[in-house]
């Protein structure tokens, strides 16, 4: 297993804007090569959704990416087990919804999910006050828990979830569901700007980050970006791996040479 | 039945499980409503409005001839009579108030019949708010007049395509519109579910059901009933009229669709914001309820009532769309009355067990927490394809 924070801190340190590229499991017959041809082309890490049902921080693409994946019969099970086997040169986060964790068992999910080489783990409905349980089967089984921070939270409480958070700190770019943007506004500098005053956590912009050129911007202030719903939009397309990877080269290329 | 903990858990039910964008949102709701409910001018201002608007109190209606059928004594607590048809209408009141005391200007609600819709279409049009109504594709076509309602009330009626096509996908659509407009808009969530601290806040608001049963129970029999019956889909009726009879020895009973029984059925989980009972598979992923009554197609209960189950306060049954639709029209021959076909489910039930687990001679209050109206070309073709069935 790569772990997922001394990973992006060694790659800051060095000059390099961080790019975190999503798929949603199980959502195509060959989402795992495209995994794989994403982080070949440039990815520092991955994120990997396990689909659940009821996705309510999603928008119309990331769910109709969950309802294929359900539809292929995609468990949370069969995901993890197919991220293990695809063997991967870059750290993996997968992202889910507390249901899925919460009905797993959160030591049993945690467990899974180190055996499988998947070393950290986003759940967007399970806020600061009720983390509890599950950061401790997380910490105990060395997953990282990335928690998130959003432009509607206060000061007070972006210390406090920043000094949980674990791996990088997802700062939500704009209020609102996942889904690609024309722009990001000042709000997106300003939650990362809140973040930075409080940790030198690696902090990762995500939803709403869409392009090349939004990802450059957004980087001029935060250490990486968060791409999702354009990525997986070539994939429901059917673009495959080749598509996949020639999107994350572009957008690696815009934060080379930001 | 008192407050939650301070985070939200009746038990081990209820918690706040929303993105953190929601968080503040949240608390910020709290805060308006632990205020507003220990003000007396809140509650002046609320009374007022439920009583020259709203049409409360509502009366209590002893049954004679459906008594006379089923050997038991049937009161019915006309919510009903509510103005909009609904009990509905108690709460979104409230919520309106504090939408205004927090300074927004615009409503989102899901619906899943239609009753909360119109009731949020209502509170909108009488305090001058926006208001958009979230509302399952199947459930738009089932309730088509509703849908016309809303909209003649100047609300934007917002099919949902997405998973089920009914109530659980309404709520997911109407807590995404609000993650992107929690600045101006307010929740206007129409049961005791959801994050803290709208079960708990949901439920104050239809307590005025079951304090004013309580009364009226009192005068007209000198003490409390033997069984209190209400439907539950999340559960905002039972759980106001349980509020007013949880500390007497009366007999509590939430029914249930058979084919959404989360309480009977359902296995702890989190969805919409709370942990409570949930109808769900081995990994997780929710399952689809299905009834004749789209204000009960929801696959959870309230967390309260799953902790009231727990605790043995209140039990929960069920009831099949056969029986309600007797039910149904038992009422209307007997009674004169067309109740909605979710407190039909109420009935249906005490229809079953009179003279079984509810004895001859017992004295039985039942919530009618909607009027008939909206089911009747519903109910028609049911009884249509019964007929061609036969």
């Amino acid at each position: 297993m790569i772990a997922l924070e001394p990973w992006l801190r060694a790659r800051r340190s060095a000059g390099r804007k961080l790019l975190v590229a999503y798929v949603m499991g199980g959502m195509c017959e060959d989402w795992v090569e495209s995994v794989q041809a994403i982080a070949a082309a440039g990815a520092d890490a991955v994120e990997i959704g396990i689909p659940f049902s009821d996705p309510m921080m999603d928008g119309p693409v990331i769910q109709q990416a969950g309802v294929h994946a359900l539809d292929r019969g995609a468990t949370p099970a069969q995901v993890i087990d197919d991220v293990a086997a695809a063997k991967l040169e870059v750290p993996v986060a997968v992202m889910t919804y507390y249901n899925i964790v919460f009905r797993a068992g959160h030591r049993r999910m945690a467990k899974s999910l180190r055996a499988a080489g998947i070393g950290a783990a986003i759940v967007p409905d399970l806020p600061l006050e009720e983390l509890g349980q599950w950061a401790e089967a997380a910490d105990a089984a060395e997953v990282a828990t990335v928690l998130l921070v959003a432009p509607s939270t206060p000061p007070a409480r972006v210390r406090r979830i920043c000094a949980r958070s674990r791996g990088f700190v997802y700062a939500v770019a704009r209020m609102g569901v996942t889904g690609e943007r024309e722009t990001l506004g000042h709000e997106t500098t300003d939650v990362v700007r809140r973040v930075q005053e409080v940790t030198d956590a690696p902090v990762c912009v995500g939803v709403g980050v869409s392009t090349p050129a939004q990802a450059r911007a957004a980087c001029e202030v935060a250490d990486g970006v968060i791409v999702g719903s354009a990525l997986v939009r070539r994939l429901l397309e059917g673009g495959g791996p080749d598509a996949a990877a020639e999107f994350v080269g572009e957008l690696r290329e815009a934060l080379d040479v930001g | 039945m008192g407050p939650p903990d301070a985070r939200g858990w009746f038990g081990d039910f209820g918690g706040r499980f929303v993105p953190e964008a929601l968080v503040p949102a949240c608390i910020e709701l709290e805060e308006a409503f632990d205020a507003a409910w220990a003000d007396p001018g809140f509650h002046a201002e609320l009374d007022a409005l439920l009583c020259d608007y709203g049409g409360r109190p509502t009366p209590l209606t002893e049954c004679l001839r459906l008594s006379g059928e089923l050997g038991v004594r049937v009161l019915l607590k006309r919510e009903d009579l509510v103005h909009a048809g609904s009990h509905k209408l108690n709460n979104v009141v409230g919520q309106a108030l504090l939408t205004r005391r927090m300074g927004k200007r615009r409503l989102v609600a899901e619906t899943g019949a239609g009753q909360h819709g119109v009731a949020t279409a209502t509170a909108a049009a009488l305090f001058g708010l926006e208001c958009t109504v979230y509302m399952g594709e199947l459930d738009v076509a089932r309730q088509a007049l509703n849908v016309f309602r809303m909209e003649l009330l100047g609300a934007e009626v917002r099919p949902v395509t997405s998973g089920s096509r009914t109530l659980k996908d309404a709520v997911n659509e109407a807590l995404r519109d609000w993650v992107a407009t929690v600045d101006h808009t307010h929740y206007c969530l129409g049961s005791v579910m959801g994050p803290h601290p709208f079960p708990y806040m949901v439920r104050e608001l239809q307590r005025v059901v079951g304090v004013e049963a309580r009364e009226q129970c009192r005068a007209l029999l000198g003490g409390d009933p033997d069984v209190v019956v209400a439907c539950v889909g999340g559960g905002s009726n039972a759980a106001g009229t349980f509020a007013g009879f949880a500390d007497t020895s009366a007999r509590l009973v939430g029914v249930e669709a058979a084919g959404g029984a989360a309480a009977s059925d359902g296995i702890p989980g989190v969805l919409h914001g709370m942990r409570s009972l949930l109808l769900q598979d081995e990994a997780g992923q929710i399952l689809e309820a299905e009834s004749i009554s789209a204000g009960l197609d929801y696959p959870g209960i309230g967390p309260e009532h799953a902790s009231l189950a727990a605790s043995g306060r209140a039990h929960y049954e069920k009831a099949t769309d056969a029986e309600v639709l007797d039910a149904f029209r038992l009422l209307a021959r007997t009674e004169g009355i067309l109740p909605a076909l979710e407190p039909a489910h109420a009935l249906a039930w005490v229809v079953r067990e009179a003279g079984r687990s509810v004895p001859s001679g017992s004295t039985v209050l039942v919530t009618l927490s909607g009027r008939g109206d909206k089911d009747v070309a519903q109910v028609r073709e049911l009884l249509a394809e019964n007929r061609e069935a036969r």
